[in-house]
């Protein structure tokens, strides 16, 4: 019996582990079998959405492209009307809140309010202003206005700046030409004020536009705002220092990989970026620093790591910093925009923004990735491996790149305010407006006017990029001043001379002389076409006008006393 | 053991009591043995027979297998979708993650067919054909992830392209039931026709909290920039009818218009501009006399006359897009299918792509207020523009609208772009057409700069083992004011280079490189000992250079500092006996190259010749130990599309007895190699780009009658 017994308890574990066993055993198979399956039926772990066999319906039916929607519904200039008495504030857009009307007949003219007596202008108000009536949009007549621009300084509205213009609500009001802010424009560059910085004006801005500063993506409202860069009291009016970078070099890193020098704001808005920054300083080729000391009462605030930081803060000096730096991290201050950002961007030390929700300046025509980095601020602790991944051809592209954007709309108060009334006059004339290419490359959209041609081989700076060629012939415009007496008069020789070369396409003679034409058959006869223009005003510069009828892209300017000869010509 | 002993020794009455408990306990342990072994059969197999099941759905090839989902009355409904969202308020980026490959992954919810609580379900026409064409093109790129942990972006499997076949407060319930959707965010919706009648909405109505939306038909004041993205209305006529690219030119018709729901407001508008226009003018509707079908969607008629469609598009030059009910219209990519301009009349409409792409290089906007207008708007517009512009639309609807697949990674590619801005796509990568981008040049030194002498130019010559030549072309390289240091590259390695007491007394650094091969490309090696943008490169027997001509060098590079200026000119001409490149060294009108034998350079074409020169050139050069000159010239040409400018007349380098002509050699094997060099270069290449050019630099008082010493460079050779 023991041993019956003994073998019964035998059996029953073995039975148990052959069980186990099977049913493991079991179980290993099954997975792996069912993966096998899945194979075999064409199924593959990256592919696994189906090909469906059955017909599928198309999404838009045939029948119904026309019939649902022909004439149902309201008429369109109905619904134009809607729009614009619906879209209102903070819903302005051109199509709403802007008057095309008034621009049709004059084309796009702006006008500046005179300026009221006792009224205080700051300095930078003041430059803004004499560079729009400076500039060839300016008019004195309101009549002929397609844009007004107020003589009221709106560029500070912190309740707390010494520059706060008191009671411009009723100020506004008061205008006659006000017309609810009806293609106006508004310049400003501080809005809101200690604790909560909101962008209110402080005043009712109707249905103008605002050329702002440090504007957010949350109130900008798109082709219809202008957000500019925050510039200081001391921003050139005119002319403006040039870039930095003077020559490229190769490789492109400098001393720094990424610097900031800057305030640190304990509390409130804005703050966290910038206390968060120390997890990042590495006090060798990343050196982030930040001071707590400003502010009467900054002592109050102070946490645990003030003093090491502001001793690390006064150990460096910006300007070094700033020249001897890849890249320059901007992040956002109590508002969006910082002075760190022209400053970088003339330093070509390449911005690296961390300032979620800035709309940055100019962004309805600069590509800001070809001259800056564009980081979230959820992001900080990857920053300094994403800028190190940044391949050196593309940091050398960055940094001209910087260049080329300071020098086209940045280095001066005159560059900033004619790219914002440039940008607005691209909206008026839709049709005949500035493609992204002309804006983002040399010489940039202050220099390529789409009223000369909206078609960019036309110019001659995107032959590189678009791999054409220009027209293998030139036109020569020969500037006549006195009347055609003999046959032997250096001008004739000149047609002769000219006329005979072989990339010579046509003659244009430009009758500047107060005698009459001389009758066609006087001229000699050449194998080009000569085209006789009489001058209007008779004035020097009419002979660089951009006369129609000049076909070819080379233009050869003579004076009628110029003595050349056609191989001089030609070579 | 000890127990089975003890009860042995009770004796056998025992025995059948015990069996009876033997057995109990025997059969109460199987079956706890048996339960705990199926207990964690379960635990282990539960979770994976959830995604079994599902991955067998997806194996099904038919979508009425899909799995149905009940909706019940009370099931939650998203939020109606918030205006303020942006990428960085509404989107979770930690799901995106660092990468180095800086590429997004997307997740597909797997198909589930939902119906309410009748039964009825949510869409009448449930996945389209278009829908589940998109899906499968995700489902096969480089997004792609099943893993639904690792995704950055959720793409569900509802259809609502079209919102006049979906049931909205119904498909808002099913999108709150995916088991991902945490208030929409980091979702991805398609949408191609929003809105219904009578209103027509610019964005999806249903209610979709935080999605990311993919919208045809947006307007200015529902589109989210930087948010959501506006995509085009897909065309089903592009999936049948191809229609082959024409070439740009001006065609038989200058306008067209062939929509064929367009507001009688605008078709009388139109009527007047044909009147005063004539036969330039098209105005076409559709054919009353054809009964319904897709037969007629491909035909339209002008009084009794039947034109095909979209055949009669590529007759025109420009083609009408009028705002419908809809600001989004599927003619806009027929139009450009068809490589006709678009006028677009849609006043608000956010254009498709609109973040990337550049519309004014391929459509003419025109307010709605200005169709009068447009005959003349139109006429204005030069004839090379408009053909720039048709190629441009062409191109637009090759690359992003002729299919779902397209449009879909398309928008895929521009939230990558978002999410990884330092990692973009250029401006040029999205709007230049493939002829373009393989003609055009982008310098990698784009900006006019011209570089301060002060800092000066490093000198670097290669030298075997002529050391007597050597020295002198040292001795009177540093003479040279600009010179800031010298790097001889000692090519030699059986021989140590001179003693450092042996060497001319020079007031620069000079400092020898020692290689390790000889190899011709140690010349062009970007070391690090060169700190100066400008190198002058320079052959050890060039002795006949005067410090004159080579300051004058460096000052005219100044000017230049993107191209190579040398003193050696040559040219490359076709052989049109032997169809191919040959090279010549005579006296001739034009120059193409200069030889590094002598001449300056920006230090970056060193870094590109060493990393980045195409092809095997680099060690072609090296195998046959020469024409590493006329490889620079090709690399140099090929990325600043521009020519070598040939500085000084002098034609006579080396010594002053030889003739007028230097070289290695003047024999012809020297000349057939060279020859052979640039027909090698031109096919690894693919092209020449090498740029022919008639003029060389002298200084501005070179020749004039002008007292010498006033002259700058006075020392100028004349041979």
């Amino acid at each position: 019996m023991q041993a019956k017994k003994r073998y019964l308890i035998l059996l029953s574990a073995g039975a148990c582990l052959v069980l186990l066993f099977y049913l493991g055993g079991v179980q290993l198979p099954a997975a792996s079998r069912s993966r096998h399956d899945r194979s075999r039926h064409g199924y593959r772990p990256d592919q696994p959405w189906p090909h469906f066999s059955d017909p599928l319906h198309p999404f838009l039916p045939w029948d119904h492209t026309d019939t649902e929607e022909y004439n149902l519904h309201i008429s369109p200039t109905q619904k134009r009307d809607i729009h614009a008495s619906v879209y209102k504030g903070k819903h302005c857009r051109m199509d709403s809140c802007f008057d095309f009307s008034r621009c049709q007949k004059n084309g796009f003219k702006v006008y500046v309010y005179p300026q009221q007596k006792g009224e205080k202008i700051s300095e930078s108000y003041q430059n803004i202003l004499s560079t729009i009536e400076g500039s060839r949009f300016y008019t004195s007549d309101p009549g002929q206005a397609c844009l007004f621009v107020l003589s009221l300084d709106t560029l500070d509205r912190d309740q707390l700046s010494p520059q706060y213009v008191h009671n411009l609500k009723t100020k506004v009001q008061n205008l006659p030409l006000w017309n609810d802010g009806r293609n106006h424009l508004i310049f400003n560059l501080y809005s809101g004020t200690w604790p909560d910085y909101t962008e209110d004006l402080g005043f009712d801005i109707g249905q103008a536009m605002l050329a702002k500063a440090s504007i957010s993506t949350d109130n900008f409202r798109p082709r219809f705002d202008v957000s500019i860069p925050l510039f200081s009291k001391e921003h050139p009016r005119t002319g403006g220092e040039r870039g930095f970078l003077k020559y490229n070099s190769i490789p492109p890193f400098r001393k720094y990989m990424l610097v900031f020098k800057g305030k640190r704001y304990l509390t409130g808005i804005g703050s966290d970026t910038r206390n968060a920054l120390y997890h990042v300083h590495n006090a060798e080729d990343v050196v982030l620093l930040t001071t707590c000391k400003h502010g009467k009462d900054w002592q109050k605030h102070k946490d645990a790591r003030c003093d090491k930081d502001n001793a690390e803060y006064d150990k460096y000096d910006y300007k070094e910093m700033l020249h001897n730096s890849t890249f320059c991290l901007v992040p956002r201050g109590r508002r969006l925009g910082s002075f760190r950002f022209l400053e970088a961007l003339q330093a070509a030390c390449v911005p690296v923004m961390l300032s979620n929700g800035w709309e940055l300046p100019f962004s309805e025509i600069i590509d800001w990735n070809t001259a800056a980095v564009i980081g979230d601020e959820r992001l900080l602790l990857q920053i300094p491996t994403t800028v190190r991944s940044i391949h050196q051809d593309k940091i050398l592209s960055l940094r001209q790149q910087t260049q080329f954007l300071w020098e086209a709309y940045f280095s001066s108060v005159e560059k900033i305010v004619l790219s914002t009334l440039e940008i607005i006059q691209d909206r008026v004339l839709e049709h005949g407006s500035r493609s992204s290419l002309m804006w983002n490359s040399h010489p940039g959209g202050l220099f390529a006017l789409p009223q000369y041609s909206g078609y960019l081989g036309d110019f001659p700076f995107y032959y590189a990029t678009l791999g054409i060629k220009p027209h293998p012939k030139f036109t020569a415009v020969i500037h006549a001043v006195s009347p055609l007496v003999s046959q032997s008069q250096p001008i004739l020789k000149l047609l002769a001379a000219v006329a005979k070369s072989q990339y010579c396409a046509q003659i244009i003679v430009l009758w500047n002389c107060d005698k009459p034409l001389p009758a066609k058959q006087r001229w000699p006869a050449t194998s080009v076409p000569v085209i006789v223009i009489e001058g209007e005003n008779k004035v020097m510069s009419s002979r660089f006008l951009p006369y129609e009828t000049i076909v070819t892209d080379a233009v050869l300017s003579l004076d009628e006393d110029t003595v050349l000869s056609t191989t001089e010509v030609s070579s | 053991m000890y127990a089975p002993g003890k009860y042995s020794s009770r004796g056998p009455a025992l025995i059948p009591r015990m069996k009876t408990k033997h057995r109990i306990y025997y059969i109460t342990l199987f079956s706890v043995v048996l339960l705990g072994l199926i207990a964690t059969g379960m635990f282990q197999f539960w979770p994976h027979s959830i995604e079994s099941t599902a991955d067998w759905t997806l194996d099904k090839r038919s979508v009425h297998d899909a799995p149905l989902v009940r909706l019940t009355a009370s099931s939650p409904i998203p939020e109606r979708g918030d205006l303020s969202c942006r990428m960085h308020t509404c989107f979770d980026v930690y799901r995106c993650g660092y990468n180095p490959k800086n590429k997004i992954k997307v997740y597909i919810y797997p198909l589930q067919r939902f119906v309410d609580d009748l039964g009825v379900p949510i869409s009448n026409t449930g996945l389209s054909r278009e829908y589940n064409d998109l899906l499968s093109a995700i489902s096969d790129s480089d997004f792609y992830t099943d893993d639904v942990t690792r995704a950055c972006l959720f793409i569900p499997s509802i259809d609502v392209l079209n919102q006049n076949s979906l049931r909205i407060r119904e498909t808002a319930q099913a999108f709150a039931m995916l088991p991902r959707w945490d208030k929409g965010m980091n979702h991805l919706l398609f949408n191609m026709l929003p809105g219904g009648p009578p209103d027509y909405n610019t964005a999806l109505d249903v209610p979709r909290d935080r999605v990311v939306l993919a919208g045809g038909g947006f307007s200015t004041w529902t589109y989210r920039q930087g948010y959501d993205v506006s995509i085009p209305v897909y065309s089903p006529l592009s999936a049948d009818v191809e229609l082959p690219e024409r070439q740009p030119g001006p065609r038989r018709y200058f306008i067209l218009s062939s929509q064929t729901a367009i507001h009688r407001e605008y078709r009388a508008e139109l009527e007047r501009l044909k009147e005063e226009n004539g036969e330039a003018l098209l105005l076409l509707d559709k054919c009353s006399n054809l009964s319904q079908g897709a037969a007629s969607a491909r035909k339209r008629c002008y009084k009794g006359q039947v034109y095909d469609y979209p055949q009669i598009l590529q007759e025109s030059s420009f083609c009408v897009v009028l705002r419908g009910a809809r600001l989004g219209q599927a003619a806009l990519s027929d139009v450009l299918q068809a490589g006709c301009v678009p006028v677009i009349l849609a006043d608000s409409y956010i254009l498709p792509f609109s973040e990337v792409l550049d519309w004014k290089r391929a459509s003419v906007v025109i307010p709605e207020e200005k169709l009068s207008e447009m005959y003349t708007i139109l006429k204005s517009i030069p004839h090379r523009q408009v053909e720039e512009m048709q190629r441009q639309a062409r191109w637009f609807w090759e690359a992003y609208f002729s299919s779902m697949k397209a449009i879909g990674l398309t928008t895929l590619q521009i939230i990558n772009d978002r999410i990884y801005p330092y990692a973009a796509r250029t401006y040029e990568q999205w709007n230049n057409p493939p002829v373009v981008k393989w003609s055009s040049v982008n310098s990698p030194l784009f900006l006019p700069l011209i570089p301060p002498r002060a800092p000066g130019f490093t000198a670097v010559v290669l030298t075997y083992d002529r050391v007597e030549s050597l020295f002198r072309v040292i001795t009177e390289i540093s003479k040279v004011p600009s010179l800031a240091k010298l790097l001889v590259v000692w090519n030699n390695q059986n021989k140590s280079p001179p003693e450092e007491s042996l060497w001319p007394k020079v007031g620069v650094p000079l400092k020898v490189v020692r290689t390790k091969e000889n190899k011709l490309s140690n010349r062009f090696f970007p070391y690090d000992e060169i700190e100066t943008e400008a190198v002058l490169a320079i052959d050890d027997d060039i002795i006949m250079l005067t410090s004159d001509e080579l300051q004058f060098g460096y000052e005219v590079w100044r000017e230049f500092p993107d191209r190579l200026v040398g003193y050696p000119g040559r040219l490359h001409l076709w052989d049109h006996e032997m169809g191919k490149w040959k090279y010549e060294s005579e006296w001739t009108n034009e120059v193409s190259m200069v030889l590094t034998g002598a001449a300056f350079y920006h230090k970056y074409f060193n870094y590109l010749y060493t990393y980045k020169m195409p092809g095997d050139i680099k060690n072609w050069v090296d195998a046959h130990m020469n024409c590493e000159d006329i490889a620079m010239n090709f690399l140099v040409a090929n990325i600043t599309g521009k020519a070598p400018i040939k500085v000084t007349p002098r034609k006579k380098f080396k010594c002053p007895e030889c003739t007028a002509i230097d070289g290695l050699s003047l024999d012809q094997t020297h000349m057939v190699e060279r020859s052979e060099c640039i027909n090698k270069f031109a096919s690894v290449f693919a092209t020449m780009p090498l740029k022919v050019v008639e003029h060389r630099a002298d200084p501005v008082l070179y020749k004039d009658d002008f007292p010498e010493k006033l002259k700058s460079f006075p020392n100028i050779g004349s041979l």
